[in-house]
């Protein structure tokens, strides 16, 4: 695993990503060896199939949004810079970062970032607007007729 | 609260009090006098009536007077929340213990009553940390457990270390003057001060409402340093038995396994009893009577077995609260988990209120009192600056590991929340006076400790926490969608962390759950518990039981169910409550609050989000009618009588109201009464008057199904016809016929009557079954009948001018015909008793 990881990603790439994300150089190439085990077609990108491969992913009640977020619109596939970019979000905002970084675009995992995250969870269809079908199918399905009913006093 | 009457109050009591303990010291006294006289042999001359037989019942009226003095003296505490509030609770009853210390040392010359370990630590403790564990906040436990179990851990050792070898450093410089206290006596004074105390903790924490985060830290590191403690105790003080020489590699070794074994073995013996517990609760269907005293009995039995096996008792009584409080919830009945909530909170309270006592009655006692000002000032000092090292360091170590780093503001007051308490002062009376010479001057040191770290901090942390404005913990319970929206956020970090593919924190808490919820689940929890555990449902339930819970007692607060019916009433709840309640509870449990709505129904200031709108306009000209109209709607509705009355005759069951039998009486009451006076109407005898017109008359109506038939009736019968008080018509029952004894107050000149609800004087009463059981195929057939009749209004002509218009009469001629069959009712009694 090592050696092949070591090989199909260049020093380039990686300074890139670390400054586009922030990872480490040493977080960016386990990743980068964890993206090529969950790639089993072996062709640089990742599909659903690949992601839904993940058994506990499976059993998560928002495995599917999840995996929807890595994929841009309408694609199917994903490359590693777009993994590395939706993981980034979810990295810890450290302070020094704040003054840090003076160029345009907010680093990845700023508040604002992460939230634009969450909202595209429920935003399912993608009109940046949630919609209370969209809201309602976030809380989990349970048996309504039985929890929704008390014994009012007569 | 008045003040001028709360002042009257407070001194009538406080007398009260006084004149308790004056009591029990001489009682104490004559006791003691009178075992002499009872040596003397025991001949009597003649038959004595009545005897003086104090010996008898000395003890357990000793033990339980005291209780009632240390409840007495919380009571008068409490009633002033002027002082409560700048003073905490647990300094004031030190005070009070040095009060009556002293009163008892003026009658008895000597300290008749202390705190002795046994008592201590078989008695009193262990129901606080039950509830401690019990009422644990599991998931910000076990996120925060690194952090506790460093601080628990090393952070005791340290402050161990430190104080003994500065106090023996201090020794060695001369600064104590001239005591017979070795190294290792240091180091065993050093480890039985350094243990945070749990119930100091929540004492004095318990006022100041800090963010959780900080609570948590403080206070799990209370619970858990009791394994180091207990280790480190034994350790030297089998070193000081041993003597210095033998002390070698081995038994350091040793002591360092023992501690292992001591604290995970602790923790498995908890944990064992808690899956104990979890099994008996889920086939305890058939007793649910007694289910909520399995927990204390099987609680208890944890703390002695670790106690008996040399374990930490403390650390296992905690794991069988943590472990057992799920399982318990889903299994037993709601009313068996409020039993156990309330029950010990009762205990909890009162043991910590009779250890603070005890730790203020302790100290009058000239014996213990060893004088040396060094010892005492340089202990004190050590503990405290110890302790602020400790925590700043292992903190900063943390935070380079935390998610959320602590603020400098909240490692202030963990330092400072440090507090010693009876614990420690419980070690030191178990010290062996013969391997430590200086028992004496121990004791008294860790009583100055205790009284340092209680009163003084205790007094001043409040100000602090305001002065340095630390975060405190949020008023309001989080809105329903902000816990969903977390739970959102946690599936998403852990599948997040399942792409990524680490480790995470996330990841093993997700496991976790899962694991229990296939394999323990299944094993500790009852089926039906098991279907309908979802937790977004959980708390809508909740919040609807309060909802309900406040709807009905505020309507009975206003005195009417008026607002039932009206559409547009709105009533403001926020203000009614808040002014009302926020006096009147006391917040026992506030900095406990832990899982979605579990607490905040004891906590009345808290309005329920989803709140009903009333608008109460048209109450205020219609008071007084409304107030009897209440009553009797009450009485018809609530059901009162009937079940105060079930529940004497049986022990095992606490059954509700089985709604059909009742039903069905009030069916066959209902069709009894109707007949006898339809008869009467029939046979020409003197037409009942009708009876004015209420004209809230539609209320009936709103009346679910179930008991409509039973409104839905003429009201012929007058006041005047029955007009007897609610005892007398009570008492027209033949109680020795053995029939069902009906209590049912009655209140005459009620708008409305309803016949049902008379006593039945008729002499239906000796009949020997239950007339609802005897009659059951014929009043089935009336039953049915009634419900027919109800869909059609009779159109009989004599029947219109006393049916109110909207009530549904059954009286149909056709269902009287038919119901002629059950044996011809008496003529009505309208003469009354």
């Amino acid at each position: 695993m090592g050696s092949r990881a070591s090989t199909l990603l260049r020093e380039e790439e990686i300074e890139e990503i670390k400054k586009e994300t922030g990872f480490s150089h040493s977080q960016i190439t386990r990743l980068y060896s964890r993206f090529t085990s969950l790639d089993k077609g072996e062709n640089g990108t990742l599909s659903r199939e690949d992601f839904q491969r993940i058994p506990e992913l499976a059993i998560n009640p928002l495995g599917d949004r999840i995996i929807n977020a890595f994929f841009p619109e309408g694609e199917d596939q994903v490359n590693f810079r777009g993994f590395m970019r939706t993981l980034a979000h979810f990295r810890p905002i450290e302070d020094n970062e704040k003054n840090k970084n003076s160029s345009a675009s907010e680093p990845l995992n700023s508040r604002t970032n992460k939230l634009l995250f969450a909202f595209r969870l429920y935003d399912l269809d993608r009109d940046d607007k949630i919609s209370r079908d969209e809201l309602l199918q976030v809380l989990e399905k349970v048996d309504v007729e039985q929890k929704m009913s008390i014994r009012f006093l007569h | 609260m008045k003040r001028c009457g709360s002042v009257h109050l407070w001194l009538w009591r406080s007398v009260v009090l006084i004149c308790l303990v004056l009591g029990v010291s001489a009682v104490n006294g004559e006791s003691k006098s009178d075992t002499h006289h009872h040596g003397n042999g025991s001949s009597i001359t003649g038959i004595p009536i009545v005897s003086f037989k104090w010996h008898h019942v000395e003890t357990p009226y000793l033990i339980v007077l005291w209780i009632l003095v240390a409840g007495v003296a919380k009571m008068v505490i409490e009633a002033n929340h002027h002082v409560t509030s700048v003073i905490p609770e647990s300094a004031l009853l030190i005070c009070v213990g040095f009060l009556f210390g002293g009163i008892i040392w003026g009658a008895d010359q000597k300290q008749t009553f202390s705190l002795t370990p046994t008592v201590f630590f078989f008695y009193l403790l262990p129901q606080i940390i039950l509830d401690a564990g019990y009422f644990m906040p599991n998931k910000l436990f076990f996120s925060n457990l690194g952090g506790i179990l460093i601080h628990a851990v090393i952070g005791t050792c340290w402050n161990a270390a430190s104080v003994g070898l500065s106090l023996w450093g201090c020794h060695q410089g001369g600064a104590m003057g001239d005591i017979d206290i070795g190294l290792l006596q240091y180091l065993l004074f050093g480890s039985l001060i350094a243990a945070v105390d749990p119930v100091a903790v929540i004492a004095v924490f318990e006022e100041v409402h800090v963010n959780e985060v900080l609570f948590i830290m403080v206070f799990g590191e209370s619970l858990l340093n009791d394994g180091v403690t207990v280790v480190l105790f034994n350790v030297f003080d089998a070193f000081v038995s041993l003597g210095g020489e033998k002390i070698n590699a081995v038994e350091i070794i040793k002591g360092i396994i023992s501690f292992f074994v001591v604290a995970f073995g602790g923790s498995l013996v908890g944990f064992v009893f808690g899956l104990l517990i979890s099994l008996l609760t889920r086939c305890t269907k058939n007793i649910q009577i007694i289910e909520a005293g399995f927990i204390f009995v099987l609680g208890y039995l944890s703390y002695l077995t670790a106690e008996m096996l040399s374990l930490s008792a403390i650390l296992s009584i905690a794991f069988c609260g943590i472990c057992c409080q799920k399982y318990i919830n889903a299994n037993m009945d709601e009313k068996s988990v409020i039993t156990v909530k309330y029950v010990m909170k009762v205990f909890a309270n009162g043991s910590e209120t009779i250890i603070f006592l005890f730790l203020g009655i302790s100290a009058i006692d000239k014996t213990i009192w060893v004088w040396n000002t060094g010892f005492i000032l340089l202990t004190v000092f050590f503990v405290f600056v110890y302790r602020c090292i400790g925590v700043f360091f292992l903190t900063w170590i943390q935070n380079k590991f935390r998610l959320v780093p602590l603020e400098v503001m909240d490692r202030i007051i963990m330092s400072y929340g440090g507090l010693r308490g009876a614990v420690a002062y419980g070690l030191a009376m178990m010290l062996d006076e013969n391997k430590i010479k200086e028992k004496n001057l121990m004791i008294g040191t860790t009583l100055i400790v205790v009284y340092f770290t209680v009163i003084l901090q205790g007094i001043t942390m409040k100000p602090l926490v305001t002065w340095l404005k630390v975060k405190r913990a949020s008023a309001n319970e989080i809105t329903l969608i902000e816990k969903v929206q977390n739970k959102v956020f946690d599936h998403m970090l852990v599948a997040i962390e399942d792409i990524s593919g680490q480790i995470g924190h996330n990841y093993m808490r997700d496991k976790w759950k899962h694991f229990e919820e296939k394999w323990m689940s299944w094993f500790l929890m009852k089926p039906s518990a098991r279907k309908k555990h979802d937790l977004v449902f959980d708390v809508f339930h909740q919040l609807n039981l309060k909802d309900a819970m406040n709807y009905v007692a505020e309507g009975e607060r206003r005195g009417s169910l008026e607002f039932i019916r009206n559409e547009t009433a709105f009533i403001d709840f926020k203000k009614k409550f808040a002014d009302e309640y926020s006096e009147a509870m006391p917040d026992i449990t506030v900095d406990m609050s832990d899982s979605y709505a579990a607490h905040s129904s004891m906590r009345r200031d808290t309005v329920p989000s989803i709140s009903l709108e009333l608008h109460d306009q048209n109450t205020n000209g219609l008071r007084e009618t409304e107030d009897i109209n209440t009553h009797h709607l009450l009485q018809q509705h609530l059901y009162k009588g009937r079940k105060q009355h079930r529940h004497k005759y049986s022990r095992s069951h606490f059954t509700v109201n089985q709604d059909e039998n009742e039903v069905q009486e009030i069916f066959q009451r209902t069709m009894r009464t109707r007949l006898e006076s339809f008869k009467s109407t029939k046979m020409g005898v003197a037409p009942p008057k009708t009876i004015t017109k209420h004209p809230k008359k539609d209320q009936q109506q709103k009346m679910p199904n179930g008991k409509s038939t039973d409104n839905g009736k003429y009201c012929h019968c007058d006041d005047d016809d029955f007009e007897f008080s609610g005892d007398d018509g009570a008492s027209g029952y033949d109680p020795s016929a053995g029939s069902f004894p009906m209590r049912v107050t009655y209140r005459p000149g009620a708008g409305i009557e309803n016949p049902v609800f008379m006593p039945d004087l008729d002499p239906m009463a000796p009949m020997q079954i239950p007339p609802w059981l005897a009659e059951a195929e014929l009043d089935s057939s009336t039953v049915a009948l009634s419900q027919r009749a109800q869909t059609g209004l009779p159109w009989t002509p004599s029947n219109l001018q006393r049916l109110a218009p909207l009530r549904i009469s059954t009286r149909s001629t056709d269902s009287f015909m038919m119901a002629d069959t059950p044996p011809p009712p008496p003529p009505p009694a309208k003469d009354t008793k």
